[in-house]
Order: structure tokens, then C-alpha cells, then sequence
């Protein structure tokens, strides 16, 4: 490969933004038909890196090359044209046009009179279906596919044009474990057309599983390359962040109490079904399952956001109803909801005004609301969660994904709940952060909160969870003790392979 | 100061930049324009608008919109005129209040706890407030029988401490109001739902009740201000409150809310009002027909959306949202 042109290369590019260098002298190649991990945490200059290669930014130094040739990119249009091809971590799909439509937005073929030339739209849309291999076809609407689906039809954008390097960001954040073994096998196909592909992930399993070399960004600085096969997960975080990081299993190391909540026989129609389970004072309880098991939605029941059609749930061995999210609150069961940015947090308001919001009507001095008293808890709890903000005037939406996540942890904690529901504690955010989190949970159990853990990545799971509850399709098929789950019995359990509960 | 700072300057503070221009260009064209008594007068006409504009900042901060309370308005002074001869003011007062904020809590329940599209229900309402009070009027001009006898007057047109009683209606509610929206549990909840909904309601908070009081807080802003437009006329036609609805959520974009909701203060919309106001009273001194306002009003919004989008993005035009 040595001695073979690389399809894309960035030298010495800089890029300042007021008060800010997002990008400090960063260089690195893309050969042809290899995968090319981009690594860093957020905040690193991986997002600032597409932008410029993408022509959204153009670089203050440095010189982008496409094959030999040094290239300015004009615009996203102009990039595309000299094929880099970017699949964004979020879609940007017309939902209401076909699939042809869509791939050919722009530049859909036309006959006389300026009218789409459906048939040979739709002659070519298929030709590049047909390469990957997938079950829709190119009248079918977008707004009908799955989101893994959805994916395909941008790649099949990509395709459209000569593509030299095409990047891949986040592109697993959606997908089930079915869906990824496509994917993988696309980008396969691609690599073996000789393309470049550059992939940025959080999620290093999918990096050590399928790719060639590994360039990490810190800070805006390029901080070198790995080959994959010579390297582990060790080194690239050290890398990454600067230290090195705790990934072990923890030990339970406190006394465990009373039940805190207990559910049984909880049914919400066709989302799950006969769910029992219990979770106790002191530990952390792990659901664990594919997107769609009914994880979420019982978390969703537990919060009074849905009405479960069947079965009970008490609390303290009292029987409680809940049917509204302020319901939950006043008999102490809080949720960090899975998606941060929509549920969470209202990005527009501060820090401290976002950690105390569902605790405003208790904070009162007077009719007013007691702003003294609401900094000082946003003081304690940015001590207590290490929250890394200027102050807490500062808006929600400008910390990063990791500090965001402690906001909303923060203001959970700060209503000392019984239990605490945390769904995907760690989406989207960097492996530095992510280990905190971790060990904050961790540590909140110690200090006998009752936790449950809601999480699509096992290593997670198996990193903070006491007790796993391993559901399939609706129902729990297993509930494991920390001793008794391996990893091959936990994909087992939530394959629907094993377990006591049977797949419909 | 670099390029995109400047750029970044002149759009955040583009609409007060745009006012100064105004200002000097009008005091240049007519000397009488910074005259205490036309200062005052543009103030005092800018009241009713004012007080209409104060309810409305508290639903559009909520993410709603209020396109009812031209009609609305209409309503009130027609039926506080009205009763007034037959119940006697003492009573017409809080009945027409009553009545008015019978309208505001239907729509603040379509649209708080039904969910329906405030656009929709706004409009509808516009057209069913004008068929409400037409059919209450019979479609006549509503007229006191004594215009001389009644204290109902001093709403309208009396001073106090030499400030005429509709300015400290005005600049005493936007007071009360302002300090509702920025100091109380509710205010924040109002920015709250109005910011992010979903996550308003992921925090415990009762989302369709906040709506549903902003707009029982709108629909008494307007009663006030119908109030205030029956004792000043002591007559009024049923098409009093035609297009205000406009000029007021003009007055709130001029002022910085944002219509996607989640931001704005009372302060910046009684700024807004005074700038319109302002504004209008200029182009009638300068000599420019009346009607040339409802032109400029439009101008106007489209400017201040514009600049409102541009401070949000840095720059003011970009070829992606």
C-alpha cells in the first residue's frame, strides 16, 4: 500500500474560529480501498475536519489533495463533483419522495420540456440498488423504510457520483446488530471498488472490526495513526485522552437494601408483555436488548408517559398509579431519557435554570422563584458530577455531549429520587467521558440509590450493571446475576434463543 | 474587529441600528417629531397595541401563536360599550372581562390541551370572534348614550400625576407582567415549554396548563385593552381591532422573540411597541399617507425575521439553514 497514491489527503490544515483553533495543523492520508477510522473525542476536530473537506469551511492554511492533484472545495456541491461523499450521522432525506427521487434530488433526469424522465430515473436508481443488495426499490417512499434502510439510500447517493473517499459518521447510531452486518458488508463492497472510506465512531468494536488504520485528533491536533491489527483499545484511548482508562467489571463492594420498586406482570400491549422484575436500593440494575425490545417503553410506563394496559407496580410494597411524569416525580422515580437533546434539556435555557426545571415550583421565596438557592444547588451538583461549564449562565446547547448528559443527571439527582431510570447514559457521547458517567453510576448505587441502566452497548451493561435483564421481543427472557452472564449467554438471552419467556 | 464579528454585530443589533437611522432621519425631516408632546403621543397610541402585545409575548414565548386578538378586542370594546348603558360600568367592566376570558381559555383548551395547531385555531377564531360580535351587535355601531356623565372615561382619557391613564396601564402591567415572566415559577415554565416541549414534559412539568394560561393571559391583555379602547372612544365600531393582530406580533419579532418560541421578554416587546409606534407616527409626519403603514408594518416583520435568522447564524445570508 506504501507506495500506491492516497485517494484523499489533508496537510497541515488549520482552522481558527474567534477564540477558538478547531483545527491545529492537522494532516492525514486515505488510501484507496482501505477503512480509515477517525478517532478523537467531541470537540476534537472531526466534525470541523468534514466540514472543510466538504467545502462548508474552507481551511485558513493547509492544502486538501484529491489523488495528486491540490483541490479547493467550493462548496458541498463542488465536493461532491470531485467525489468525497459524506453520510451524516443524521439523515437528511425528503420523507414524502421515492427513493429515485430522493438519490437524484437535484439532478433528476429530464425530457423535453423540463419533465423527469421517470423511466430511466427509475432504470438507474435500481442498477445501484441492485449493488446493495437491498429489499426496497426505487419507487418505494423514504418515509416508509426503516432508518437502516434510510441509510442505504444515502449511501446510494453516494454512489451515484465517482465517489473517491466516501465518509461514514456515526453510521451505526440507529442500527440493530442485523442492520450493522449489512452495512458492514457495503462498506466492504466499497473498499473492494477501491473507494477510501473514512469512518468516525465512538464505538471501538466496530473500529477494531473493520478498520485498516486508525487516525486519532485531540484538541484540534492530529496526534498520529495506527494500524489496527498492531494496536488496541488501550492505546487509541490513551491517545484520544490524553490517560489511560478503567474498563474493567466492577464489583459490587456495599451492601445491598430493600426493594425499592417492584413490577409485576406489566403489559402495554403489543410493546411488551408480563414483565416482572425488582430492583433494590444500593444496585444497578441493566436492561440490555436490541432496539425495539421494549426497554425504553417500560422505562416510558414507569415515568407515567404511557398507560401499561395490564399488571402492577409498587413501590416500597405499596401499590402506586402512574399516569403523568409529575405523578412519577412526587413518588420519587426519575428518567434520564434516552435522547438528550429532544427530551432531555431545553438547549436554549442555562444550566442552572435547565438542572432545576422540575423542581421550579418548590424552590419559592415568596411568589418568586428562589434563584439563590437554585445556583446553589447547580453548585453542588457541578462540583459533585465534575460539570465543566464557564459558569452557570452558560447556555445547555453549547457544553459538550458529555457535560450535557451531567446536566441532565444533575437534575435528577437533585430531587434525591428512589429510583433512578437512566436510558442509553452514554449515546453519543466521547469514551472519556463515558467512563465517568460510568462510574458515576456506579457510585450513586453505592451511595443507595436504587439505578436502572437502560443501554443497547454490552460492554456497558456488563460494566455497570449488578443485575442484567435480558429482554427479546417484548418479554424478559432472563434476569442474569453479574456471576452468572457471559457474553455469549447475554446474545443468546436477547436473540431470543434461550432463556424461560418464549418469542412469539 | 474581524469581518464576520462586524457581520455578527450588525445583525444582532441590526434592528436598533435600523431605528437610530430612523429616528434621525425623521428628526432631520420634521423637527416636531422629538417634541415632548409627539413623544407622549406616540406612547399613549401605542398603549392599546402595548397592552395586547404583553399577553401575546406570553404565548409566542410558549411556541404559540395569537392571531385572534385584533377580534378579540373588537369583542370587548363592543360589549363593554354595550353594556355600559345596561348594567352600568360597574358591572359591564368584569362582565366583559368575564366574557373575554371565557374566549381565551376555549382557545387556550384547543390548543393547550387538545394540541391543535395554534395557527389554525388562531385564525379561526379571528374569523369566529368578528362573527361573534357582529351577531352580538347587529352588526351597528355600539355608542354610550351620556358620553358626558360617566366616569368610564378616565380609562381612556384621564391623567394621573399628568401621565395620561392609559400609558400607566400600559408601562403598569408590562411592570406586573415582566416581572411574572422573569421572577416566577411560571414564567420559567413558560420559556421551558416554549424552548423544548417534550422536555418540559420529561421534567414533570403540565405542559397543556402553561399554554392553557398564556392564553387566558392574552385574552385578559386584550379585555384591558378593550377596555381602554371603549373609554377613550366612548363608540366604537365592531371592526375596532382589525389587523392588530398583525401589528402586535410585529411589535414582539421587532422587540427579538423568536416565533419558534422559547425566547423574548416583556422588556423587548414594550421596546418593540415603542419602535413600531415610533416608526409610524414618522412616516405620518414626514407626510406619507396613512395607509403606506400597513406597507412598512409588513416591511418591517420581514426585516426583523430576517435579522433575527442572521444574528442566529452569524452572517446574513448562508446557503445552508
Amino acid at each position: 500500500m506504501t507506495d500506491q497514491q492516497p485517494a484523499l489527503r489533508l496537510e497541515g490544515i488549520v482552522k481558527t474560529f474567534p477564540g477558538v483553533r478547531a483545527l491545529d495543523n492537522v494532516s492525514f492520508a486515505v488510501m484507496p480501498g482501505e477503512v480509515h477510522a477517525l478517532m478523537g473525542e467531541n470537540g476534537a476536530g472531526k466534525s470541523t475536519s468534514m466540514k472543510v473537506l466538504g467545502g462548508i469551511y474552507q481551511p485558513d492554511e493547509g492544502t486538501i489533495y484529491v489523488g495528486e492533484k491540490p483541490t479547493v472545495m467550493h462548496s458541498p456541491l463542488d465536493a461532491k463533483a470531485k467525489g468525497i461523499v459524506f453520510i451524516h450521522q443524521e439523515l437528511s432525506l425528503a420523507e414524502e419522495l421515492s427513493v429515485a427521487e430522493n438519490i437524484y434530488l437535484g439532478e433528476l433526469p429530464k425530457k423535453r420540456f423540463g419533465l423527469v424522465d421517470w423511466d430511466t430515473l427509475y432504470a438507474r436508481t435500481d442498477k445501484i440498488l441492485e449493488k446493495l443488495k437491498v429489499s426496497f426499490n426505487a419507487k418505494t417512499r423514504v418515509g416508509d423504510l426503516s432508518i437502516a434502510n434510510q441509510q442505504m439510500v444515502e449511501i446510494a447517493r453516494a454512489l451515484t457520483v465517482d465517489a473517491k473517499a466516501v465518509f461514514f459518521d456515526e453510521p451505526t447510531a440507529s442500527l440493530t446488530d442485523a442492520e450493522k452486518v449489512v452495512l458492514f458488508e457495503v462498506i466492504a463492497d466499497l473498499q473492494k471498488q477501491g473507494v477510501g472510506i473514512v469512518y468516525i465512531s465512538h464505538r471501538m468494536e466496530e473500529i477494531f472490526k473493520i478498520t485498516d488504520r486508525i487516525s486519532v485528533l485531540r484538541d484540534g491536533q492530529y496526534r498520529g495513526t495506527l494500524n489496527t491489527r498492531e494496536t488496541n483499545e488501550e492505546e487509541v484511548t490513551q491517545l484520544m485522552i490524553g490517560r489511560k482508562l478503567d474498563l474493567s467489571r466492577s464489583a459490587l463492594t456495599h451492601e445491598v437494601g430493600d426493594v425499592a420498586l417492584e413490577v409485576r406482570g406489566l403489559s402495554c400491549g403489543d410493546l411488551y408483555r408480563d414483565v416482572d422484575f425488582e430492583v433494590r436500593r444500593g444496585e444497578v440494575l441493566g436492561f440490555y436488548g436490541l432496539v425495539g425490545a421494549g426497554r425504553t417503553e417500560i422505562a416510558e410506563t414507569l415515568f407515567g408517559l404511557r398507560d401499561p394496559s395490564a399488571g402492577k407496580i409498587l413501590m416500597d410494597g405499596q401499590e402506586v398509579r402512574i399516569h403523568s411524569p409529575a405523578d412519577a416525580i412526587a413518588r420519587g422515580i426519575s428518567l434520564v431519557p434516552e435522547d438528550r437533546k429532544g427530551q432531555g434539556l431545553v438547549l436554549g435555557m442555562n444550566c442552572r435554570d435547565n438542572m432545576t426545571l422540575p423542581q421550579v415550583d418548590d424552590l419559592k421565596a415568596g411568589p418568586f422563584v428562589a434563584e439563590g438557592a437554585e445556583v446553589s444547588i447547580f453548585d453542588q451538583y457541578r462540583d459533585k458530577l465534575d460539570i465543566r461549564t464557564p459558569g452557570w449562565k452558560q447556555t445547555v446547547g453549547n457544553l459538550s455531549g458529555g457535560n450535557q448528559q451531567k446536566i441532565v443527571i444533575g437534575k435528577w439527582l437533585s430531587m434525591h429520587p428512589s429510583v433512578l431510570i437512566v436510558d442509553e447514559p452514554t449515546r453519543g457521547i466521547d469514551v472519556g467521558s463515558k467512563s465517568e458517567i460510568h462510574n458515576l453510576l456506579r457510585e450513586l448505587a453505592s451511595q443507595g440509590y436504587a439505578v436502572i441502566v437502560i443501554s443497547s452497548e454490552m460492554p456497558e451493561v456488563l460494566h455497570v450493571a449488578d443485575r442484567i435483564v435480558a429482554m427479546f421481543n417484548g418479554r424478559v427472557m432472563r434476569t442474569f446475576t453479574s456471576e452468572e452472564v457471559t457474553e455469549d449467554n447475554l446474545i443468546q438471552a436477547i436473540s431470543g434463543l434461550s432463556g424461560d419467556g418464549q418469542a412469539a | 474587529m474581524s469581518k464576520q464579528e462586524i457581520g455578527s454585530f450588525l445583525a444582532k443589533q441590526g434592528i436598533l441600528i435600523a431605528f437610530a437611522v430612523f429616528m434621525i432621519g425623521f428628526t432631520l425631516a420634521n423637527s416636531r417629531f422629538l417634541d415632548p408632546d409627539n413623544v407622549m403621543g406616540v406612547i399613549r397610541s401605542s398603549a392599546i397595541l402595548g397592552v395586547m402585545a404583553l399577553g401575546v409575548t406570553f404565548v409566542v414565548i410558549s411556541g404559540n401563536l395569537d392571531l385572534s386578538v385584533g377580534s378579540m378586542m373588537s369583542f370587548s370594546t363592543i360589549v363593554v360599550l354595550d353594556l355600559h348603558d345596561k348594567i352600568g360600568p360597574a358591572l359591564a367592566i368584569p362582565a366583559m372581562f368575564a366574557m373575554t376570558l371565557c374566549l381565551g381559555a376555549f382557545i387556550g383548551f384547543l390548543v393547550g390541551y387538545l394540541k391543535l395547531n395554534s395557527l389554525i385555531v388562531t385564525l379561526g377564531m379571528l374569523s369566529a370572534i368578528h362573527g361573534l360580535t357582529l351577531t352580538y351587535s347587529g352588526g351597528q355601531n355600539m355608542d354610550i348614550a351620556d358620553k358626558e356623565g360617566t366616569w368610564f372615561s378616565v380609562f381612556g382619557q384621564g391623567d394621573a400625576l399628568g401621565i395620561p391613564v392609559p400609558i400607566l396601564i400600559f408601562l403598569g402591567l408590562a411592570a406586573f407582567l415582566g416581572i411574572m415572566l422573569s421572577k416566577t415559577p411560571f414564567g420559567r415554565k413558560v420559556y421551558a415549554v416554549g424552548g423544548n416541549g417534550t422536555a418540559a414534559t420529561f421534567s414533570g412539568i403540565r405542559r397543556a396548563r402553561v399554554v392553557f394560561m398564556c392564553y387566558l393571559m392574552s385574552s385578559f391583555c386584550v379585555a384591558t385593552a378593550g377596555l381602554i379602547q371603549a373609554s377613550r372612544s366612548l363608540g366604537s365600531q365592531n371592526t375596532v381591532g382589525q389587523g392588530l393582530e398583525l401589528e402586535v406580533l410585529a411589535a414582539i419579532i421587532l422587540g427579538g422573540a423568536s416565533l419558534l418560541g422559547g425566547s423574548g421578554t416583556i422588556f423587548k416587546t414594550v421596546i418593540g411597541v415603542l419602535i413600531l409606534g415610533f416608526i409610524q407616527n414618522g412616516l405620518l409626519l414626514v407626510g406619507l399617507q396613512f395607509y403606506v403603514q400597513y406597507v412598512v408594518t409588513w416591511v418591517i416583520i420581514i426585516l426583523a425575521v430576517w435579522l433575527d435568522i442572521a444574528a442566529k447564524r452569524g452572517r446574513l445570508w448562508s446557503p445552508i439553514a
